[in-house]
């Protein structure tokens, strides 16, 4: 195997282990829109990472909270509903980062590598990057995995049990700004919700229990990477659309397979 | 009575609590005491306050003036008013009742089977029905061991023959464990026997005593009307459709969506 593909297969391999479990509670909490507004406002810490010149990645976790951070405290004022105030920032941040890079005349960024991945030219520094955060993500979502979803099924039941809301709340944006920023490389910003929510979906239907959703969203995760990659090579599509797409005929597929499994069990 | 609660532990004292929101006066200067082993029933009207009364002791909001005071160390079990899980979360009971801490299975068969729930230990949190619900949400306030029980009207949803059983259920609780109990309820009619006192509650404490003497209390009629009080043996009734009617009254058979068939 060429050595810039084992690259690919390992990032991929590696955002889709973390972004299965966390997808499942981006799924539990209806944050699928929220998820997708974090990942616009993504494109201007790029630019940030540029124009300060610091890590890129870290450009992007950074944006990502304090927008995570602002959308809160815009909650708790605003009389708007929450999809109108996620959708205000979604695209006015994804404006700021396109017309921030658009400044940047010296330097000369392809666009459509951020938007949409570019996950075969993941290089061995990017890959340290995301095993390393996928590590620290994993950790902590296990950590935190019981109290988050006590208050993911009742959040004042689980605040008078003795649960840190507003601390796990914050973890839980923290993890999924840290997923955005590594997953940009994979599938791009337009996209990344999608790593999130369609292997979780999937999951739902062969799943009993949360831990075995969130084990099979990596796993179908996985699948859907590795799918991806090969039909990429095979038929020269591009590779994160190639991804999102094999996904989604796993999602599309599992009825099937589920009915199958079950007239299997009969016989 | 009065005597042997005077030596009581009490475990919940709330003086001149006050609260409002978004300008509007919900709680004006509410005195409430709670004494260990007794039980407090909070009636009144809808928009009330009972709701955010309960919310104000269990911390969940801060009142503007007054003060609350509980017991110190004091473990409270809650049972909140409503649980909808998505179907998207593949729940069973037994993973809801260990949400807030782990426990070994003979505690949670003891606690299910305190409630009359252990047979649902392994079922899915949505195929529950809402007798059903409010058991398995006793269950895990009771895993707790509280000294005292919150219950935001803890028969909503169930039908008369269930809510009756639930009564029976709290006021054996009671008896059993000793804990003290306070409870929501908007319907005097509703309140349980066991009931230690009554308060009726209209923003602010209308009158409080035993049911008996609530019932005739001049401010709770002006409150619920005399109707309800010339009529106290009526009781509810309340029953599930299972089809609807069209313009003409004839019966139009729906999808029975709702109903269970056991």
């Amino acid at each position: 195997m060429d050595d810039f593909l084992l690259r690919a297969l390992l990032a991929g391999l590696g955002v889709a282990i973390v972004a299965g479990p966390l997808g499942a509670f981006v799924v539990w909490r209806k944050m699928a829109y929220f998820g997708d507004t974090l990942a616009h406002a993504a494109l201007l810490g790029v630019a940030l990472g540029f124009l300060l010149d610091f890590n890129t990645n870290l450009g992007v976790v950074v944006v990502c909270v304090l927008l995570a951070l602002l959308l809160v405290a815009m909650q708790q004022k605003q009389k708007l509903a929450n999809d109108t105030l996620l959708g205000i920032l979604s695209h006015s941040t994804l404006s700021m980062g396109l017309i921030a890079l658009a400044f940047m005349e010296t330097l000369r960024i392809d666009l459509m590598s951020y938007l949409f991945g570019d996950i075969l030219a993941v290089s061995n520094t990017d890959l340290y990057w995301i095993f390393a955060c996928a590590a620290l993500a994993l950790t902590v979502l296990i950590t935190i995995w019981r109290p988050l979803l006590a208050i993911t099924v009742h959040e004042e039941l689980a605040r008078v049990e003795g649960v840190p809301v507003t601390w796990v709340k914050l973890a839980l944006m923290l993890l999924i700004a840290i997923v955005i920023a590594v997953a940009m490389k994979v599938v791009g910003i337009l996209l990344i919700t999608s790593l999130l929510i369609i292997p979780a979906a999937t999951a739902r239907c062969f799943a009993r229990n949360p831990e075995q959703m969130a084990i099979y969203a990596a796993l179908i995760g996985c699948i859907a990477v590795s799918g991806g990659l090969f039909a990429s090579l095979e038929w020269d599509l591009p590779a994160g659309p190639a991804i999102v797409v094999s996904a989604a005929a796993l999602f599309f597929s599992a009825p099937w397979w589920l009915k199958l499994k079950r007239s299997r069990k009969q016989i | 009575m009065t005597s042997n609660q005077m030596d009581k532990k009490i475990l919940i004292e709330t003086k001149g609590v006050c609260l409002a929101l978004d300008g509007k006066k919900i709680l004006d200067k509410v005195d409430i005491r709670l004494h260990k082993g007794e039980i407090v029933t909070l009636i009144g009207p809808n928009g009330a306050g009972k709701s955010t009364l309960v919310r104000v002791i269990l911390g969940l909001i801060k009142q503007d003036s007054g003060e609350v005071r509980l017991a110190p160390k004091l473990r409270i079990g809650y049972m909140p008013q409503r649980l909808t899980i998505d179907p998207v979360l593949p729940l069973t009971v037994r993973r809801f009742l260990t949400l807030a801490q782990r426990c070994s299975e003979s505690k949670l068969i003891e606690a299910l089977t305190e409630v009359g729930a252990e047979l649902l230990l392994d079922s899915a949190m949505q195929t529950l029905s809402g007798g059903e619900t409010q058991r398995v949400l006793l269950a895990r306030a009771m895993l707790r061991d509280p000294d005292l029980l919150i219950l935001d009207e803890p028969v909503q949803g169930v039908d008369v023959t269930g809510q009756d059983e639930l009564y029976r259920l709290i006021g054996t609780i009671r008896k059993r464990h000793g804990c003290g109990i306070l409870m929501i309820s908007h319907d005097l009619h509703m309140v349980m026997s066991a009931t230690d006192q009554v308060l009726c509650l209209n923003r602010h404490v209308c009158c409080s005593g035993h049911p008996d003497s609530v019932r005739i209390d001049p401010s709770y009629v002006a409150l619920f009307g005399p109707a309800e009080i010339q009529q106290p043996v009526i009781t509810p009734y309340s029953h599930q459709h299972d089809h609807s009617h069209d313009a003409h009254g004839d019966i139009v058979e729906d999808d029975h969506k709702d109903c269970k068939h056991g």
